[in-house]
């Protein structure tokens, strides 16, 4: 193992022996100089050294979190080193292309970063006075999330997904084909995973090289067979990284992070071994300040043209989006893709569930001078339609579709043209804002005008155009009654 | 015989996360403020035991060690009063945030020190006493055109009286310049245009009264049917993405207040830079100057430290107590109490301390009520009338308001808002729920409305029967259909729907509609009420439903919020006047026929 990153002048102090081993902490006892954060090298009986943090600190002793596991090691024989510093990863723009553990070490054959730049890797906390609000329309081509949940430079926007739901597909297409309307600055790519199987891994690797940006990627990998604390690292690398590429060297980089879930899982797995009170359901109660150091690294700043944007996914434990790991997410990112199994079964792809998705900056980057004018009124009237929609379902599954009034058959019509024809679309479908939008039109003038309330008149006549005859203004029931 | 004494440094003895122990500390006292670490780190006394303190660190702990030392200041968290606070943008402790900027740049390094007010600032100010006269606390020296809209009244200091003996001549002077000097007896004491005040304590008043106006948001929902009274307390629960900060952000947008506080305290940094931005480009819709010169904002993100998330609250409410000592109507706007309760019970588990439910500390419940206690209207040590509003976004984990900091948070405030997730996923927005939200201040401000349209309490029951009674027809919809029900009923429905698309809902992002006068509000729904009585008698006289949902002019009643603006009534006047023709017509067709 190299020992790159730790280059420390003076070694310092060895210490022999440990006082306590549980689970993945290791207390050392009788330490002098010893600071909250600092990192510590710990050799085994074998000589083999791991990594760890100092999480807890006082004048008697150490508590130290060990990253690669506590395997193997023994009170007697352990022997301890504190660096002197907290973790810091090195960074560079020639780590573009390059593949690295979970922390930062390279995994891919070549030799460790050569750089001077070392950066903490749990950064600092952008002031919000530096900040510049995120406008830029990042075009996806898939209509779901342009038409409806418009993506902006610099948002943090996860994908809330469930086990076997294809998020990695759907990710896989953002990265291939999101780009800005206006330029061709191409985004880099920096990519974490955690707990992830190795075949996800090689998965996005594929698609990354199919689609030829592998050379503008960098990979941070914590794979499911790695010690589960090094989880808790591999999203600050990869941020780190990130902030390097976007406000150092003026990149648009797009941060894809997966697994969230097992990140928290790795994190519960520390409050229990420290002993602490639990949250809901086992997580510690400080899981959302903790998710929020890093979903809060997204964004734009005054003094750099660069950008981060960010793309968390997450499995949502027996699909249920109250569960802490999707609920602090939503409370913190800047809306959330839902993926949708009942969708998923009905084979439509992207699963995009049309209703609890949600992105919140879309009102600051789509309409007049950055979309199309009638982007921000027809997402709002496509959305209060399929709302209808799903109410309308529910009085056909007790009523039959039969007894439906003729306005709400229309809507049972209209909800099927717009899951299978708008919502659905190829895998390498790329399709540009104005089709969405033109398709989005289409699909409403299945229903009639009078339906239409949140379209002004003006942009009726300049757009919607009634299919046939007679879906206009259809007679209803009761008319036909008097009649 | 005689013992050397010698004083006992001030040392770290342990450190975890934002929580750090010291020795040395047999003097400290409760809530003083110490530097922590050879970076001078900014930390609270919050624990004394024996020659130990227990000290909660603002800043990032990041490589402290046992032993670094500490400097005590001898006081307590206070901040500092004066011009200069009005368009500032502060963090948790009051920093600057923009002078953090200067010297740190995009990020917040820690141990900055910056002043919170500009000492080198000159001011311009006006006297409003002479020499020999006998003031007290409270009593107004002179004052200071803060903004264009801030008149900023330098007063005497809770705790001081005396008599003027000299007084600054109209002219410019710095923060930290001699303004006044009195005669006390305690002896002569000298006054600034800077004061300074801790945060943990409430300023005095003479009295609270009652309320009697209403807080005027704009908003329709709000202003019609749950009103905020000015000086009264509000929550605004609900789950992510329900519309707690788009709320918040349009009543501190269009509030008749005086002056906004808004604390953005452990939420999003865009968050708080879109006010940042927006606020200096929209105007105030009264008086047509930027709103940014009636606002403070308090910025403490999520990604910023927990413990200085747990005092934000209280500097913010404490800069609001100042503003309203001047007579002013404050508006205070905490997003989100919850993340503030969070950090209490992150900083109550490091302290160890026993917990209680959820974990949060015992005395959640206390700090909850000592919080929105800090509201009210009062009555100012000067005699004058002054108010605070509070308007606390909650964040129920997944959107349950059962639990712990919504309960208790129901106990201390007179105004719920509850925001329903199932509103909010059909883009029903504001999603404030209207058979599950409650004000208890109807009665207050009733008289007020009543000078203003006298019709308001009965226009407001009537709609909100309405949609009781759609409500309980739903059910009975969602079990066989609506075309079984009478059309008696189905107009009940009808109805709903026009108060839910042409009243109800209000988008925070349309030019027209954002800021709904109250005058625009009762024209609104008389004239959709009116359609609701008319449309009754009609089908009783046997005119079918259909013939009513088919008359021209209901597609232009429901978007009559979004076509006419503020400045014109007299187009909902007419729409009116061609809806009763309408009727009219209708109404002769089937004169008669009735039952
Ligand atoms: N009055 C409104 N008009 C138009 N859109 C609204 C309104 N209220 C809310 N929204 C929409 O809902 C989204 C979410 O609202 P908001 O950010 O206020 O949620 P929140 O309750 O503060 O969520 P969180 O708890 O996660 O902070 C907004 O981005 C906006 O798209
Ligand atoms: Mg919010």
């Amino acid at each position: 193992m190299e020992d790159f990153r730790f280059e420390i002048e003076d070694h310092g102090l060895q210490y022999v022996g440990s006082e306590r081993i549980d689970g993945p902490l290791v207390i050392v006892e009788r330490i002098r100089d010893v600071g909250c954060d600092e990192i510590v090298e710990i050799m085994d009986a074998d000589g083999q050294l791991r990594f760890g943090r100092v999480l807890d600190v006082s004048d008697q002793q150490a508590v130290v979190q060990v990253l690669e596991g506590t395997t193997g090691l023994s009170n007697r024989t352990l022997k301890t080193r504190f660096l002197g510093e907290s973790f810091r990863l090195p960074v560079s723009r020639h780590m573009l292309g390059r593949v690295f553990d979970g922390l930062g070490r390279p995994v891919d054959g070549g030799p460790p970063p050569l750089s001077s730049d070392r950066r903490d890797i749990n950064g600092m906390p952008i002031n919000p006075d530096a900040r510049r609000y995120p406008r830029e329309f990042i075009q996806t081509g898939i209509s779901a999330i342009d038409g409806m949940n418009a993506l902006v430079r610099g948002q943090k926007l996860p994908v809330f997904s469930g086990n076997g739901l294809p998020h990695d597909r759907v990710s896989a297409q953002i990265v291939r084909q999101a780009r800005l309307l206006e330029e061709n600055a191409d985004f880099s790519i920096v990519f974490g995973a955690m707990g992830v199987k190795h075949d996800v891994a090689q998965y996005f690797i594929r698609n990354f090289e199919e689609s030829g940006v592998l050379a503008r990627v960098v990979m941070f990998l914590s794979l499911a067979d790695a010690p589960s604390v090094e989880r808790l690292f591999t999203p600050r690398c990869a941020l780190t990284m990130a902030e390097h590429l976007a406000f150092d060297c003026g990149r648009h980089v797009l941060v894809l992070l997966t697994d969230m879930t097992n990140y928290c899982e790795s994190l519960r797995e520390i409050g229990t071994a420290r002993g602490e009170i639990p949250g809901r359901k086992g997580y510690p109660g400080y899981l959302y300040s903790d998710l929020a150091s890093l979903y809060e690294r997204a964004g734009r700043i005054e003094d750099s043209n660069g950008s981060i944007t960010q793309m968390a996914i997450l499995t949502m434990p027996s699909d249920d989006i109250s569960h802490p790991v999707p609920d602090l997410t939503g409370y913190i990112t800047e809306g959330q893709i839902v993926l949708d199994r009942d969708l998923f079964q009905r084979s439509v792809y992207p699963p995009i569930a049309g209703l609890p998705s949600l992105s919140r900056l879309m009102k600051d980057g789509v309409g007049k001078g950055y979309t199309r004018e009638d982007h921000p009124a027809l997402a709002s009237q496509l959305f209060a339609c399929y709302a209808r929609v799903k109410r309308v379902r529910g009085l056909a599954d007790v009523v039959g579709e039969e007894e439906l009034g003729e306005i709400d058959k229309l809507y049972m019509k209209f909800g099927e043209a717009f899951e299978q024809r708008f919502l659905n679309q190829g895998e390498y479908e790329n399709r540009s804002i104005d089709t969405t939008l033109d398709l989005g039109w289409e699909i409403l003038s299945l229903l009639p005008r009078s339906e239409l309330q949140r379209l002004s008149a003006a942009l009726l006549e300049a757009h919607y155009r009634p299919v046939a005859d007679g879906v206009a203004e259809p007679k209803r029931k009761e008319e036909e009654k008097e009649v | 015989m005689t013992v050397e004494t010698k004083p006992v440094a001030a040392v770290v003895t342990r450190i975890s996360g934002p929580i750090v122990t010291a020795s040395g500390m047999r003097d400290a006292q409760m809530y003083e403020m110490v530097q922590v670490g050879d970076a001078g780190l900014a930390g609270e006394v919050v624990r004394l035991q024996g020659d130990r303190a227990t000290i909660q660190v603002y800043e990032d702990t990041t490589m402290m060690k046992p032993g670094a030392p500490i400097r005590r200041t001898g006081a307590p968290l206070s901040v500092w009063l004066g011009p200069g606070l009005v368009g500032n943008i502060y963090d948790g402790i009051q920093r600057p945030l923009p002078g953090i900027r200067a010297r740190s740049g995009a990020w917040i390094r820690r141990g900055e020190k910056v002043d919170a007010l500009d000492t080198s600032k000159r001011w311009l100010f006006h006297p409003r006493v002479k020499a020999g006269d006998t003031v007290s606390a409270g009593a107004v020296l002179g004052a200071v055109d803060e903004t264009a809209l801030v008149e900023h009244l330098i007063m005497i200091p809770p705790g001081v009286a005396g008599v003027v003996r000299s007084v600054a001549a109209e002219g410019e002077y710095t923060l930290l310049d001699s303004i006044a000097e009195l005669d006390t007896p305690d002896g002569p004491r000298k006054l600034t245009l800077l004061q300074k005040w801790p945060v943990r304590q409430a300023r005095p008043i003479r009295e609270r009264i009652r309320i009697t106006e209403p807080l005027i948001t704009g908003q329709r929902i709000i202003d019609t049917f749950f009103p905020l009274g000015k000086g009264g307390t509000a929550a605004i629960p609900g789950g992510f993405g329900t519309g707690k900060t788009v709320t918040q952000h349009q009543l501190a947008k269009w509030s008749d207040a005086d002056l906004i506080v808004y604390i953005g305290c452990g939420e999003r940094g865009n968050e708080m830079t879109e006010v940042l931005r927006e606020f200096p480009e929209l105007k105030d819709p009264r008086s047509g100057r930027p709103l940014m010169e009636r606002t403070i904002l308090i910025a403490n993100t999520s990604n910023m430290p927990v413990a200085a998330r747990e005092v934000s609250i209280y500097t913010g409410i404490t800069l609001a107590e100042y503003y309203r000592d001047q007579g002013r109507n404050v508006a205070v706007f905490a997003d989100s109490t919850s993340r503030w309760a969070e950090a209490l019970r992150e900083l109550s588990a490091r302290l160890e301390e026993m917990p209680a439910e959820e974990g949060f500390p015992a005395t959640l419940p206390t700090r909850l009520a000592q919080f929105y206690e800090r509201g009210g209207a009062v009555t100012t040590l000067s005699g004058e009338r002054g108010s605070i509003s509070i308007v606390g976004a909650v964040s129920p984990p997944g959107g349950d308001f059962s639990e712990p900091v919504t309960q208790h948070t129901r106990r201390f405030i007179r105004c719920f808002w509850a925001l329903d997730s199932e509103l909010a996923n059909a883009r029903h927005y504001p999603s404030i729920h209207w058979l599950r939200s409650y004000s208890e201040y109807v009665e207050d401000i009733a008289e007020w409305w009543g000078k203003r349209a006298a019709d308001w309490g009965e226009l407001r029951t009537e709609a909100l029967k309405v949609l009781q009674r759609e409500e309980r027809l739903q059910q009975i919809v969602k079990l066989v259909g609506p075309d079984v029900l009478p059309d008696s009923q189905r107009l009940i429905l009808f109805l709903a729907e026009i108060l839910k698309n042409g009243f109800l809902t209000q988008s925070a992002f349309d030019e027209k509609d954002m800021y709904c006068s109250p005058e625009r509000q009762m024209a609104i729904l008389r004239m959709i009420l009116t359609l609701y009585r008319r449309g009754s008698d009609l089908i009783q006289a046997g005119a079918p439903l259909v013939k009513l949902q088919q008359l021209p002019c209901i597609q232009q009643i429901v978007r009559a919020k979004s076509s006419f603006g503020n400045d014109e009534l007299e187009a909902i006047g007419t729409l009116e006047t061609e809806m009763n023709s309408e009727l009219d017509a209708l109404a002769k067709e089937y004169e008669g026929k009735g039952s």
